[in-house]
């Protein structure tokens, strides 16, 4: 790549179900300054912007690059959209890096959001065509066969999704910006909540949230002089593959697979449970975080669930995961992607507050959509690569 | 004053007229003379149904067609009890991933006539047609799965697709 691309600023909204406090051009410019703040720059600095959101139908917003051209300061400017489902918050990101590090601007300001509580998510997810039968209820419909898949392919204990829920919420009552703040979150809570989508759980399940991210990207010029210090952009990867396809493992899709051996190459990772800090990686459904282990090559195949049991992803485990509470503790899906990406970047600036891993100087950020089909991700460092 | 007005609610509808292509408007039509036609791909000799004129593996079109039977076995499934607008099975229901006797890659159906806590992975199952003279060219005219009696069929025999 030509140009090092500097992560300078930071900003999200009060994650919540529901912000009737902002319109989605109020949400989405209530990052953005945040961003810039962060950056110690102003609007005019800002030389293009990438936004991002899931589509349409999940919030009744049709061509919001349109409508969100003005509150994005993007008259006069460059101005991208893009969509790759519930990864697109990370993909949106990887799109404004490449910006930079193709050497086309030297700031960007990168947006995503999602205001969900304006429309509804589960009709936009429940499509029906002739060809097929109208059974899957939403994400969770989709989801809890592989699951279950996964449960009987690994031989984990039934209990692993309890474990990760409880993990992510106790994390999120150390985020202020998280969604759900459950004080007295523990095991049988979550066991007794209600099955959803069985053998998915409520406690084991994203909310439905509204909220936006954003951060602006610099070259490595612009990013070294910046008022905070920069976290560094080390590697990004994307892949997809067709939801449906003889032979596919969706359980541990390909793609994933492929993503995270380009983007270790890339960085020049060969051993990455040891070599990365922390990982933030995208888990609506608890199950997902020991499927994720395994697709990103943190354990071997059949046991990601071991480094849930062992407490390997815990805040003071060998790999602490979802140290921002995760998707299970807040999830504005456009949103969503961008928030494990800000984290990972938070963590190496050393801004994560509370659920700062001390020393962090190397993580991830993940980010998956569809139906396991895209795959976006980065590895960000304290340090220039 | 009045509470100033912060959202008003305006709903949006969308109608497609859809398009099915070549290789499932034949699978809609088989459906309606009571035949589930796939297709089988040239290179990994895989079945695909619903076919969709290609293995998106191979990358290559799928042109030759195989009835498979309408009898089959769950890979997988879900209990679902979550209410949503566009889905018109009463709740709860099982939700399955069935993969039809000589089918390469399963889809999703319900299973009816037995108690949820009994649905399992490798259950064997056939479909239930609605009358015939209700058929027409919709995976509708299969109204659901129910257990065929049948020994269940073994993991290894369907891991693959779970
Ligand atoms: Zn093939």
């Amino acid at each position: 790549m030509a140009e090092l691309c500097g992560i300078v600023g930071i900003g999200q909204t009060k994650l919540a179900a529901k912000r009737v406090d902002v319109s989605m051009p109020g949400l989405v410019r209530e990052a953005a300054d945040r961003a810039l703040t962060d950056a110690g720059l102003d609007w005019r600095d800002i030389d293009a912007v990438v936004v991002g959101k899931a589509p349409d139908t999940f919030e009744g917003c049709m061509l919001p690059e349109l409508y969100l051209a003005d509150a994005l300061g993007a008259p006069g400017k460059p101005l991208l959209r893009v969509h790759t489902a519930g990864s697109v918050g990370g993909s949106t990101a990887i799109v404004a890096a490449s910006l930079i590090q193709a050497g086309i601007h030297d700031r960007v300001l990168t947006v995503a959001y999602e205001k969900q509580s304006e429309s509804n998510a589960m009709w936009g997810l429940s499509i029906s065509a002739p060809f097929g039968v109208a059974v899957v209820a939403g994400a969770g419909g989709f989801f809890a066969p592989l699951v279950r898949g996964y449960m009987r392919r690994s031989g984990a204990p039934d209990d692993v999704g309890i474990r990760v829920a409880v993990k992510d919420r106790l994390n999120a009552l150390r985020n202020p910006y998280a969604h759900l703040h459950l004080a007295d979150i523990n095991y049988q809570m979550v066991e007794q909540s209600p099955m959803l989508w069985d053998p998915i759980r409520l406690l084991e399940a994203c909310p439905s949230s509204d909220g936006a991210c954003a951060m602006v990207l610099a070259r490595e010029k612009l990013a070294k002089d910046a008022p905070t210090r920069p976290a560094w952009v080390h590697a990004t990867a994307m892949r997809s593959e067709p939801t449906m396809f003889a032979g596919r493992d969706a359980i541990n899709p390909e793609a994933g697979k492929q993503a995270a051996r380009d983007l270790y190459a890339k960085a020049g990772i060969t051993d990455p449970r040891r070599e990365i800090d922390c990982a933030e990686i995208y888990v609506p459904f608890s199950w997902f975080e020991p499927m994720w282990m395994e697709n990103l090559g943190f354990a071997p195949e059949g046991s990601g669930w071991r480094m849930t049991v062992e407490g390997a992803t815990a805040l003071d485990g060998d790999l602490p995961v979802n140290m921002s509470g995760g998707v299970l503790s807040s999830n504005p899906i456009g949103a969503s992607g961008m928030l494990r990406f800000a984290e990972a970047a938070m963590q190496v600036r050393g801004q994560a507050g509370e659920h700062q891993i001390a020393g962090a100087r190397r993580a991830l950020g993940h980010a998956y959509g569809g139906g396991s089909q895209y795959f976006s991700m980065w590895i960000v460092g304290s340090e220039k690569p | 004053m009045a509470d100033p007005v912060k959202s008003i609610v305006t709903p949006i509808r969308l109608e497609y007229d859809y398009t099915p292509g070549r290789a499932t408007s034949r699978f809609l039509r088989g459906i309606a003379r009571h035949c589930i036609l796939g297709q089988e791909c040239p290179k990994c000799h895989k079945v695909y149904v619903p076919p969709r004129g290609s293995c998106p593996a191979c990358a290559v079109p799928t042109e030759r067609e195989v009835e498979v039977r309408d009898t089959g076995t769950v890979v997988t499934f879900s209990i679902i009890r979550v209410p949503s607008e566009n889905i018109h099975f009463e709740l709860p229901y099982a939700a399955i991933s069935v993969l039809l006797d000589g089918a390469g890659i399963p889809f999703f159906h319900v299973v009816q006539d037995i108690p949820l806590d009994q649905v399992r992975m490798g259950l064997r199952v056939r479909a239930r047609w609605v009358a015939t003279e209700a058929l027409a060219p919709t995976i509708a005219s299969i109204e659901c799965f129910v257990p065929s009696g049948e020994p269940d069929a073994p993991w290894e025999s369907f891991r693959e697709h779970s």
